[in-house]
Formats: structure tokens, sequence, C-alpha cells
């Protein structure tokens, strides 16, 4: 992958296996990106593709066990954050990766106020004193929008609307000036005229802040109108990724292609009958030594049985892992494949 | 318009002035101290065979509005006229008897099926309620339902749990149809589900519709699959219907300012036509539906609100045949042309000229 300046993030080869009374579940198999300074990385799949698990790994979040990060690296701020241990791995949360969750009502916590919860990490990692702490808690509030900043510190979550609920969210990710945030479906549980809202929001505050973010939804609308590089998620595995345009504009992962195709449109002819991906998303209790995608694809053909697809570089700075060549629409020949 | 004019077609459904409240009690006495508006006042009709979308964001009562029409709650006020019988009076075991023909496929699949129940248990319990036919005839027609639906007959005997979200989505859809209906209310019937299973629920729903000529109440806050199932679409804001065309009038012509947010909110996955929009954000939230703003319900948000908005309540005016829309920009003389039209069929939605200058 060619780039520009260092990452500030860079994850190679993470590896999560959840071990389950059925046996073991692969649910990231190898999944490696990087994340640059001031860029929005979209994160796109279904229930189940690994996309959360993925970024849940890399903070050590998931409970363990069942979960067991097997392998990998993940490196942030010049070390590899899955080797240093839990004391420092705390001072990482929230100091210099800030996190939102998809649920802002399940992720605050009820019985204290907006402003404990916010000053909170202000006088954890940044060793505030209590003043200090309501001061830039009112200016947090501020930045994300929410109105008579001072009076609200006092609320507790319920009395926030949900759209307001989740910018308290991005206001505590925010407390600490990370470098890194990491967005969990922050605009799912929102109405469309809230999330249009939320997103306003995360434009401007990239153009004050400059921090890199991912972003992580199922919605490839919200990708396309916020992110610089999208990452297409299948089965646990990276399917394509490459820059936003590139990506939606010559997709190349057999199942990226569908997925833009059943989306009905908002504009232009209604189709008559919507594009389907047949079939279940793959169950990951096999150690995947077949394409995850394969039982759904139009293009399997039989090497798509006996090996899993590494990621190839197709130009652009565009990868995908798979075994057919979109640009032939045929299986990628001996020569291709080894290149 | 190219629609065929809607008074050839039969009407199915006939919803007028429906009002649906919920009270809020309070005080040691428990007393009735105000209400929720969930509903408060729509009319709109369903003619045969048509999809009706309704669309309209959380809290806007348009599942309220659903499972009001098919009597799942005792409605505040107003008439259910469905194939032309007022359901709305209808007592209990009459009521009872025109059930087969009103069904409902319910949002969350997980929530709604009987986990102790089996998939033959599940589809065949409509018609242990309302026939008497023998256990062969009825796995016979449970078997029919399974093909119907895509399910595998050889998982009859298996519980909702070992199925999919899709799936389960089936063996709703399969029970909605067990006793033959003729209109179903779709209740988010695919919000739970992946994107990529989401097709697959919405194409079934369209070749049921088109084998047994079945009519639906697609409720839905997905506004492009709205725009794919639906033939005329009712947008709801706060207990009201603000607006309800055609579909390609509704989303190439809004006339409310709401329906114009709302589309222009929804993001569309062409990074292109993503960034060159101009989206409307509107500010703040929706007001409680147990106090709702005076005037128009939208005042409180609307771009384009006018001193007017905020005293009167729009009345519901046909600004194009089919397409009505209750705001003072369309009904007020002063502000905008009116389009005039024909005057509504339905007996409350008269053109009133707004007297306030």
């Amino acid at each position: 992958m060619p780039d520009g300046a260092t990452p500030v993030l860079d994850v190679k080869n993470l590896k999560t296996v959840f071990a389950t009374r059925s046996g073991e579940v692969h649910a990231v198999n190898s999944v490696s990106f990087d994340l640059r300074p001031g860029e929005l990385l979209g994160v796109v799949g279904e229930s189940g593709s690994g996309k959360s698990v993925t970024m849940m790994s890399l903070l050590g979040l998931l409970p363990s066990p069942p979960a067991e990060v097997r392998s990998g690296t993940v490196m942030l701020g010049g070390r590899d954050i899955l080797k240093i241990g839990a004391e420092e791995l705390r001072n990482v949360r929230g100091r210099e990766v800030g996190f939102v969750f998809q649920d802002p009502m399940t992720s605050l916590n009820p019985v204290f106020t907006v402003g404990f919860q916010l000053c909170e990490p202000l006088r954890k990692h940044l060793g505030m004193s209590k003043a200090q702490a309501r001061n830039r808690a009112v200016e947090l509030l501020e930045l994300v929008g929410i109105p008579d900043a001072r009076r609200r510190l006092g609320d507790y979550p319920h009395q926030f609307s949900g759209g307001m609920r989740q910018r308290v969210m991005i206001a505590i990710a925010l407390a600490c000036d990370p470098k890194v945030l990491i967005a969990d479906e922050p605009t799912t549980a929102l109405d469309v005229t809230i999330q249009a809202q939320i997103l306003e929001l995360v434009k401007e505050l990239r153009q004050k802040l400059g921090m890199a973010i991912i972003w992580i939804t199922h919605d490839l609308g919200v990708i396309a109108g916020i992110a610089d590089r999208v990452m297409v998620m299948y089965g646990g595995q990276v399917a394509e990724h490459g820059p936003v345009r590139e990506v939606f504009a010559n997709p190349a992962h057999p199942y990226t292609r569908a997925l833009l195709q059943t989306m009905p449109k908002m504009h232009g002819a209604r189709d008559a009958k919507l594009r389907v991906i047949e079939g279940q998303p793959p169950m990951l209790t096999r150690h995947p030594t077949a394409c995850p995608f394969m039982a759904r694809c139009a293009h399997a053909f039989d090497r798509c049985g006996r090996e899993n697809p590494a990621r190839r570089d197709i130009g652009h700075a565009h990868d995908v892992a798979c075994h057919w060549d979109h640009t032939t629409a045929a299986p990628l020949t001996a020569a291709e494949a080894s290149a | 318009m190219t629609e065929t004019p809607m008074t050839d077609r039969r009407k199915l459904v006939e919803v007028r002035d429906l009002k649906m409240h919920f009270p809020i009690l309070g005080g040691i006495l428990r007393r009735q101290v105000g209400a929720v508006k969930a509903v408060d006042g729509i009319s709109f009709d369903i003619f045969e065979g048509e999809t009706l979308g309704v669309v309209g964001e959380s809290g806007c009562g348009k599942s309220t509005a659903g499972r009001a029409v098919l009597r799942l709650y005792e409605a505040t006020a107003g008439s259910i006229r469905i194939d032309g019988e007022d359901i709305a009076t209808l007592p209990a075991e009459v009521l009872r008897k025109k059930r087969p023909a009103m069904q409902m496929v319910f949002q969350d699949p997980q929530a709604s099926l009987n986990p102790r129940m089996t998939v033959a248990g599940i589809i065949g319990e409509p018609l242990d309620e309302h026939t008497n036919w023998d256990r062969k005839k009825k796995l016979a027609r449970i078997y029919e339902l399974m093909d119907a639906v895509g399910l595998n007959r050889d998982f009859a005997n298996r519980y909702p749990h070992a199925f999919s979200g899709g799936q389960r989505q089936r063996i709703g859809i399969a029970r909605a149809l067990a006793l033959n209906p003729r209109f179903i209310v779709c209740d988010e019937p695919i919000a739970a589900l992946d994107v990529s299973i989401q097709a697959q629920v919405v194409n079934l729903l369209e070749e049921l519709q088109d084998q047994f000529g079945l009519t639906y109440m697609f409720i839905s806050h997905d506004l492009s699959m709205v725009r794919h199932i639906a033939d005329r679409v009712a947008v709801m804001y706060l207990g009201k219907i603000v607006e309800l065309a055609p579909v390609s009038r509704l989303y190439d012509h809004p006339l409310h300012p709401y329906t114009e947010a709302l589309l222009s909110a929804v993001p569309e996955p062409d990074p292109s036509l993503e960034r060159r929009k101009d989206r409307i954000v509107l500010k703040g939230d929706v007001p409680s539906p147990a106090n709702p703003p005076k005037g128009c319900n939208f005042c409180t948000r609307c771009p384009k609100v006018m001193d007017i908005c905020r005293e009167q309540e729009p009345e519901t005016v046909e600004a194009v045949p089919g397409h009505f829309v209750a705001c003072h920009l369309i009904s007020h003389p002063q502000t905008a042309g009116r389009t005039g039209g024909t005057e509504a069929e339905h007996n409350q939605m008269k053109t009133q000229q707004g007297e306030v200058a």
C-alpha cells in the first residue's frame, strides 16, 4: 500500500478467536490495515463480519476467555499495544484512542451525570483539577453542539435525546484529544435526520481537530459521504480496501459489487426487482481454508474452495482478496495469481 | 401525473381521522393528566393490490398507526373501514371472524416468534384458531406456506433459534399468509436484517403480492427501500401525515419541507453524489407527542417556517390530484401560489383559506 505520512495506527495480521462449545470461531482472520493522520477510514460489513471485534481486539476490550487475540501487531505511538500491560493499555484507551459505541443509552452510565462522566477521563488521564475539568467539559459539550452546556453538565443521560446522547459520547471520546477516534456504528441507532446532524458534526470536528477516525458501519451511504478510504469486511477478513471513490466506482470484490447492487436507489428509475445476494453469511467455526464468500459468490470456481485468497494490489491504492478478476470477468491466470 | 387516476381503483382500506392517544396518568389517584398523541387524526386510503409506504422517524406514530389500523389497539377516535366494514366499532367476536383477512408482519422476528414452538406450530397456529381442519390438511397447508416463502420443509420441526434473522422473518411472513389474507401490515419487516438479507425479504414480499394479490401497508424508516416497494407513500411527523403522494411524485417533487429534509438526509452509496449534495440538516429534535407545539407540528424545526405556522395548524390539501400535503406554504396563498386541484375526496381534507394575513 503506498502511503504518504507514517500511519498513526498500523495493524498487521490480527487474528482473534473465540472459544465456543461448537469449536473455535475465527472472528478476525489476518486483518491488516493502517490509519494515517487526519484521515477517515470507513469499515463496512454485515453483522458477524468481524468489524467490531477487530476494533475491540486492538484495545483489549474483549473478555478473555472466550476471546483470544492469537497473533498480530498493533503499532500505535511507536509501540505494539498488544504487548503492553493492562495498566498501560488503560492509558491508551480514552487518552490516545477514543471510542464511540453504537448505542449511546447503554454506553453511558445512567446513574452518573453527564458532567461526571465527561470529567472522569480528564481527571484520570490528564490529572486536571475538578474546576479545570468542568471548564474543559463545558468546552467539549459546546464543541459537539450541545446548547446551554454548563447547565446540562448536571443532567443525567436519560434527560438527553438519542442524538444529544451520541454527541455526549463523542465529547467523552474527544475529551483527552486522542490521536485516533474509533466510532462503532455511531449513527445506526439514530434517525436519518439526526444521523445527518451527527455526520455534519464529524465533518466539522475533523476540520477543527484533525484526528484520524475509524468509522464502522453497515451503511455504504454513510461511508460514501464521509470516508477517505474504505475497507470492506466479510467473514472476519478484509475483502476489499481502497480510496472511497475508487472502490465505489470500480468495486472489484464480488461481495462489494453485489452489495452496491442490492441497495435500492433514491434517484433514477426504480428497479423492477432488487438484486439479491443469495444465501447466508458464513459460519466461522471452521478455519477458513476457502474463501468465506464462496458459497454466495456468482463467480466462484474450484480454486476458491481450496485456497483462501490473499489481498492483491490492483492499482490506485486499491486491493482485493479474490481469485476472480473483475476487469476480465474471469478467474485469475496462474501467472497473475502468483505475481 | 403519469399514474392512472386513483379513483378508478377499489379502496380496500379507508382510514378517516384516526386518533390514538395514550393516557398519561399522574398523582396519587392515577388520574389522567395528559395524553401522548401518538397518532393524531390521520386519514388515508389503501387501494386493492397496492403498497402504501408509511415513512417517518422513530416516534412519529407510524407503527402505532399500523397497529391501530388492524385494531390491535382500541383507537381513540376515527373510523377504519376494511373492505367496506368499519372495524373500529365491531364487537370482539365479529372482529375475530374478520381477522383472517388482515394480518401483520412484525419488525423483530426474534421477539415475535414463540421460542418454545416449532416452525410448523408457529405457522399452523392461525389455522388452529380459525379453521377446523384435520392434522393432515393443516400440515399440507404448512408445507405449502413454507414452500411459498422459501423455507425448507425438512425444518418444519425445528425451533426459531435454529434459524437466521432472514429465515425467521420468512417464518413470520408464512404465518401471516396462513389464512389467505387480503391486507397485510408490514411493520418494519426488514429493519432488523442485514443489508444483504433485506433484498431477499423485500423480493419475497413482492413476489407474494403478485401471486396472491395482497395489499400492503409497508411501514419503514428506510426511504430508499420504500421508494422501491411502495406505490404511494405517506410521510408522518409527530402523529400526523404531512404528505401523501404517489411514490415518484413524492421522491421527485416533495412539497412539504419535512419530506424535503428527510429525503435529503438519506446517505447515498455514491461518493461523487454524496459530496455534491446540498443537504438540508434539520436543527434540534422531534418535540414530544405529549406536548406538541402550537400550530404546525413541524414549526419548531422547519427551515421555511412563517408566522402563521406557529399559530394555525395547516389543513391537508390536494395540491395536485393524488398528492396531499399539510403545509401553509402550499395552502396559504400569500406565500406560495396555490396550485388548486380538485376538492379532496376526504371530507375533512377541505381546503381552507387562511384568514391570517
